[in-house]
């Protein structure tokens, strides 16, 4: 198990290293002149006297080589550097938006897990039943909506409506921001809190949440016809507990992966949600800045992101030889 | 996955099942068979015919669209559906119904070109990886992973500020991006097609590696690639909105979908219609090849049944 844990660990390196080095070479194929962005603006002219200095100064002169060796000696000692534009250190953007994301992610898994097991495991029970037929088309649905267009109804019909047909206080729900910032235990919303996070965290749960309740219903359907399952019945076990015992606990291998993936996803890469809720995470944030070119700040969190995502994994599949002790870890393949 | 039923009834009638293959090595059903329980799954059907009338719909666009897609309307921006605009004017009074008209043109051929990128890119790279694994499995996996792991957008976003943001830049995005999950798929099917008896045979006879990989495992490893494709062309349209919302999409005056409904964000509280046109064309393009993929996973497998 230990061994399994440090080769993968070691598998991650050169997943991350190949993966910053192509955005940083990719930075440099772009158009435009980041020392220009530093020194005061891409429309603007820059005296070149000053434009030298910036050059000089973060090493934008050097051969694009030196740079990459520079870029990595710096960040392997979890050295980010500081924003292009508005020169604050890489590590507090991080720690601030790091958070946000968090957070909202958090959130989202909740939901994810326990509407989307929920509903896929009712739907599985009760096959061919109006319930069934039901999750089956909204649950294509969910996933057919482009995610800013679900968060543009929510915000319509929790925001605008409420405005237009004065709706007492506790039912408004808010569009856009962070809040008041007010959390307990971290992950806790308190007092106003709620009001900002649940609209963007439906949001960002809509999409997985469906297709979790698809798996889970496949899943348990291909468990539900087990050898095992008839065993537990004859020997008279309730139903509740073959379902639930015998049942989701062997149907969860591949819920469980997609349930670590859809985290490792909601962390970095909810930029949608993120930009229609104006939710400050990690996603929108990376995103600006390949727009803006700021280098450090997109390499800096991307590298953040990726290994979020990679440590996630892991964590899954470890989590494999708990629900299925079958699977030993580090021995052959268990794909 | 790891739990096979045994008593499961096998895939076709009483052909034998390959052990660890899950019916990719079984007899391929007749095509008459496929059509017969494809046509009767309803939702299916109906998406079918959606596709069908959105092919119509792009072909002749010139006919149906009663406005240009660049005719301004002068002084009826943002107006509601009304019998000469039926969708409305969006906010510089071009009429939203010949836009949506016309979009299903940018729609179909983003979907399609990029997917037959994608799909392509992942087939060469999933059955290389899986036919012949070792080294070349192992880079060739890396590099899905290192696709994997940093986020769609900021990879299209980065390409497309080298290509530029046209139609053509964002067919070669998504096609670039996307080919992930397929090549996944082909590599698994490859995998365990390869140790087959008909596989070793081809070898014993001489056969060369392309050509086992293409003439002889590609036509046994079809099926989950046409499911795939079907979903995928919906997954491109969705995708196209999700960078058109970023700002990487088609310029104006191209009146993709997903463009026109970044462009209704501004608008959302006067003029909902501008959003909820095109966003309803997306809906029921995605669903109905999501319906359609879905009927021809039942109907190529009737083991899921």
């Amino acid at each position: 198990m230990t061994s399994y844990i440090i080769r993968r660990l070691l598998q991650i390196i050169p997943t991350v290293f190949v993966a910053l080095s192509f955005l940083f070479f990719i930075f440099f194929l772009l158009p435009g002149d980041p020392a220009r962005l530093i020194a005061g603006g891409a429309e603007r002219n820059v005296d070149p006297g000053v434009l030298e200095r910036v050059e000089a100064r973060y090493g934008l002169d050097d051969p694009i080589l030196t740079q990459f060796g520079n870029y990595w000696e710096r960040t392997i000692r979890w050295d980010l550097g500081d924003s292009f534009l508005t020169r604050e250190n890489v590590n507090d953007i991080l720690g601030e938006k790091a958070v946000a994301s968090l957070r909202l992610a958090t959130w989202a898994i909740i939901i994810e897990i326990v509407v989307g097991i929920a509903v896929g495991l009712l739907s599985a029970i009760r096959r061919y039943s109006i319930g069934d037929r039901l999750t089956t088309i909204l649950t294509a649905a969910a996933s057919a909506i482009p995610v800013f267009v679900l968060g543009f109804v929510l915000q319509y019909i929790f925001a605008v409506q409420p405005n237009k047909w004065d709706w007492p206080e506790w039912a408004r729900l808010r569009t856009s921001g962070i809040g008041p910032d007010t959390w307990t235990f971290f992950f806790i919303p308190t007092g106003e809190q709620w009001r900002y996070l649940i609209l963007p965290a439906i949001t960002l749960a809509s999409v997985t949440t469906a297709l979790l309740a698809r798996m889970t219903r496949g899943s348990m359907l291909e468990v539900l016809r087990a050898d095992y399952m008839r065993t537990a019945r004859s020997k008279g076990l309730g139903e509740r507990d073959v379902v639930l015992k015998h049942g989701l606990r062997n149907a969860m291998l591949p819920v469980v992966t997609l349930i670590g993936i859809d985290f490792g996803t909601a962390i970095g890469a909810a930029v949608l949600t993120e930009t229609t809720f104006n939710w400050p995470g990690l996603g929108s944030q990376i995103v600006n800045s390949v727009q803006q070119r700021d280098l450090p700040v997109l390499l800096g969190l991307t590298l953040a992101v990726v290994l979020a995502y990679a440590f996630v994994n892991l964590v899954v599949d470890v989590s494999y030889a708990w629900f299925d002790p079958r699977i030993r870890l580090g021995k052959g393949e268990h794909a | 996955m790891t739990l096979i039923d045994q008593g499961a009834p096998t895939a076709i009638e009483g052909a034998p099942e390959p052990t660890g293959v899950e019916g990719l090595g079984a007899a391929r059903p007749l095509r008459a068979d496929v059509w017969r329980r494809f046509r009767r799954n309803r939702l299916a059907m109906v998406g079918l015919a959606f596709i069908v009338l959105l092919v119509l719909v792009a072909i002749f666009a010139p006919l149906i669209a009663p406005y240009s897609i660049t005719e301004r309307v002068s002084g009826s921006a943002r107006q509601s559906p009304s019998l000469d605009h039926l969708f409305g004017t969006d906010a510089i009074g071009r009429d939203v119904f010949s836009r949506v008209v016309y979009g299903a043109r940018v729609s179909l051929r983003i979907g399609i070109l990029s997917t037959a990128i994608l799909l392509m890119i992942g087939l060469l790279l999933g059955a290389t990886s899986g036919f012949l694994g070792g080294g070349t499995d192992t880079v060739i996996m890396r590099i899905t992973d290192v696709f994997l792991a940093i986020p769609y957008i900021v990879l299209a976003v980065a390409i497309a500020t080298v290509l530029g943001r046209s139609e053509n830049s964002i067919i070669i995005i998504i096609g670039v991006i996307g080919w992930t999950s397929i090549a996944r798929i082909v590599r698994s099917s490859f995998l365990s097609l390869k140790r087959l008896e008909y596989v070793e045979a081809a070898t014993a006879l001489g056969f060369s590696r392309l050509r086992i990989m293409f003439r002889h495992i590609l036509p046994n490893a079809l099926q989950p690639i046409i499911i795939y494709g079907t979903i995928a062309i919906g997954s491109v349209v969705l995708t196209e909105a999700a960078l058109s919302f970023v700002g990487v999409g088609p310029q104006d005056p191209t009146p993709a979908w997903g463009k026109m409904v970044a462009d209704a964000k501004s608008s959302l509280t006067n003029a909902p219609h501008m959003l909820f046109f095109p966003a309803g064309a997306i809906f029921l393009t995605v669903l109905s090849f999501v319906f359609v993929g879905d009927g021809l996973r039942d109907a190529l497998d009737p083991k899921l049944k």
